[in-house]
């Protein structure tokens, strides 16, 4: 296939450092509400965690908190780069990340291009990717020149998903990856999710559903405790 | 450099796109197009009052566009993104606020020698307030950023930002119109306000992102 040689095509472009995700005693706290505490966990490259549990466990507030979107009420999370010969200079603290949130950060005046443009020039990067085969390989190639206004909400997560692959950043975040997806968009997704560990960076997704690849670690956030739960995949 | 380009360009654009930029023109000329009305016919009387008027009126609908200025991307998930770019947060502070100036302030200032003949002002007095307004106004929509960004999570922050910002510019008003006196009529400075006036730009632009950043980082929690 065209479209899984070209995703092996970028994947291989990218040449991610070894990062180290790191959280002890994560406490997350938002208004009033303990939301969790005590979250422990650390990830590494080549590997997928995924964060389960209820709605309003604090999912997607442990995705802001990996982030640095939001600060964590006690414990200390923590992004490294392992690599010692990647260059020091590098920013720790922004660069390292892509967050696909429950918004798409799409301005609906502008077209697709012109929008993936416009992250483009912000997430920059030294060897800028083409656009077009960006869309292409996300299944939005014909729809590059419409304003996403239009387009369906399936159309603005794979748009969401073209982003992702923009500029090479190791570690992803994903919320609700599956949400709106089609079975062809999560077949997409798995093969990128997998191209993305196999060229060394790591994911953390949030999501009730299962994932189109299995975790290597699953984190199940229930009743304000995290536990780590040990064996692959989330049904448990 | 190009994330920060990227930024006032996206800026400009979305400005103009959604129309934010033709309401402030529109507004402006309505605003000053009443004035005699109300004032009454009496040319000495506008001819004095005029660059004031303009000058209120510019204020006035440079406030206009401003809820927009953050608030988009505050629902759209853009602000998380920007944030997470790496790109300094007081750049794109910066650069919101000068996309914001070109696509509102600048049109206001040429339009304001046209609506100044309305208001009877003599070339004199057109060319000073086109030159106060230009050297002003980036101040305006600088402190306005700050506005914007402090009042990013709020469902009605428009009049906020009013309420916010109108005090902050008083002085910025105050020499702007006293230069433009200065210009008109003989024994009143125009150089020493002129220059407090570009004092207080040259103050916006190294302050205005530095508090916009933190206001954003604020509203994060």
């Amino acid at each position: 296939m065209t479209v899984s040689h070209s995703i092996q095509e970028t994947a291989d472009a990218a040449n991610y450092p070894a990062i180290r995700l790191a959280a002890v005693d994560l406490d997350c706290v938002r208004g009033d509400r303990t939301v969790f505490a005590g979250l422990c966990f650390v990830l590494e490259r080549g590997q997928l965690m995924a964060a389960v549990g209820p709605n309003g466990s604090g999912k997607s507030s442990l995705l802001r908190l990996i982030a640095g979107l939001l600060r964590p009420a006690g414990g200390s999370i923590g992004l490294s780069v392992e690599d010692p010969d990647s260059d020091p200079g590098t920013d720790t603290d922004g660069g390292l990340v892509h967050y696909l949130g429950h918004l798409d950060g799409l301005k609906r005046q502008m077209s697709v291009a012109e929008n993936l443009r416009f992250w483009r020039q912000l997430y920059g990067g030294e060897r800028p990717v083409s656009l077009d085969h960006v869309c292409m390989i996300a299944g939005v190639g014909h729809l590059a020149d419409v304003p996403v206004a239009i387009l369906s909400a399936g159309q603005r997560r794979r748009v969401g998903l073209a982003r992702l692959l923009i500029s090479p950043r190791p570690l992803w975040l994903l919320d609700e990856p599956l949400s709106a997806l089609d079975a062809d968009g999560t077949e997409l997704l798995g093969q990128l999710m997998a191209r993305h560990l196999a060229a060394g960076g790591a994911i953390v997704a949030a999501t009730h559903q299962d994932l189109p690849i299995a975790p290597d670690r699953t984190i199940r956030i229930e009743g304000g405790r995290g536990m780590l739960v040990a064996a692959e995949g989330a049904s448990q | 450099m190009t994330g920060f380009a990227a930024i006032i360009a996206q800026t400009i654009r979305l400005s103009l796109a959604g129309g934010g930029a033709l309401v402030g023109l529109v507004f402006f000329l309505a605003l000053v197009a009443i004035i005699p009305f109300g004032v009454g016919p009496d040319l000495n009387l506008l001819a004095r009052i005029g660059p004031a008027i303009l000058w209120i009126g510019v204020l006035l609908a440079s406030l206009l566009g401003l809820d927009r200025l953050f608030g988009a991307d505050n629902e759209d998930g853009s602000l998380d993104l920007l944030i997470l770019s790496g790109e300094p947060l007081i750049l794109i502070v910066l650069g919101r606020a000068l996309g914001h100036w070109v696509a509102t302030g600048l049109p206001l200032i040429i339009a304001a020698p046209v609506l100044g003949l309305m208001l009877n002002l003599q070339p004199i007095a057109l060319l000073a307030v086109m030159a106060t307004l230009l050297a002003g106004t980036p101040a305006v929509s600088l402190i306005g950023a700050v506005g914007a960004a402090l009042t990013v999570g709020l469902a009605r922050g428009g009049m906020l930002i009013a309420v916010l910002v109108l005090p902050l510019v008083i002085p910025v008003l105050i020499f702007g119109v006293s230069a433009t006196q200065g210009a008109v009529s003989d024994p009143e400075p125009f150089r020493a306000p002129f220059l407090l006036l570009c004092a207080l730009t040259c103050a916006a632009l190294v302050a205005g992102p530095v508090a916009g950043a933190a206001a954003l980082k604020a509203a994060l929690d």
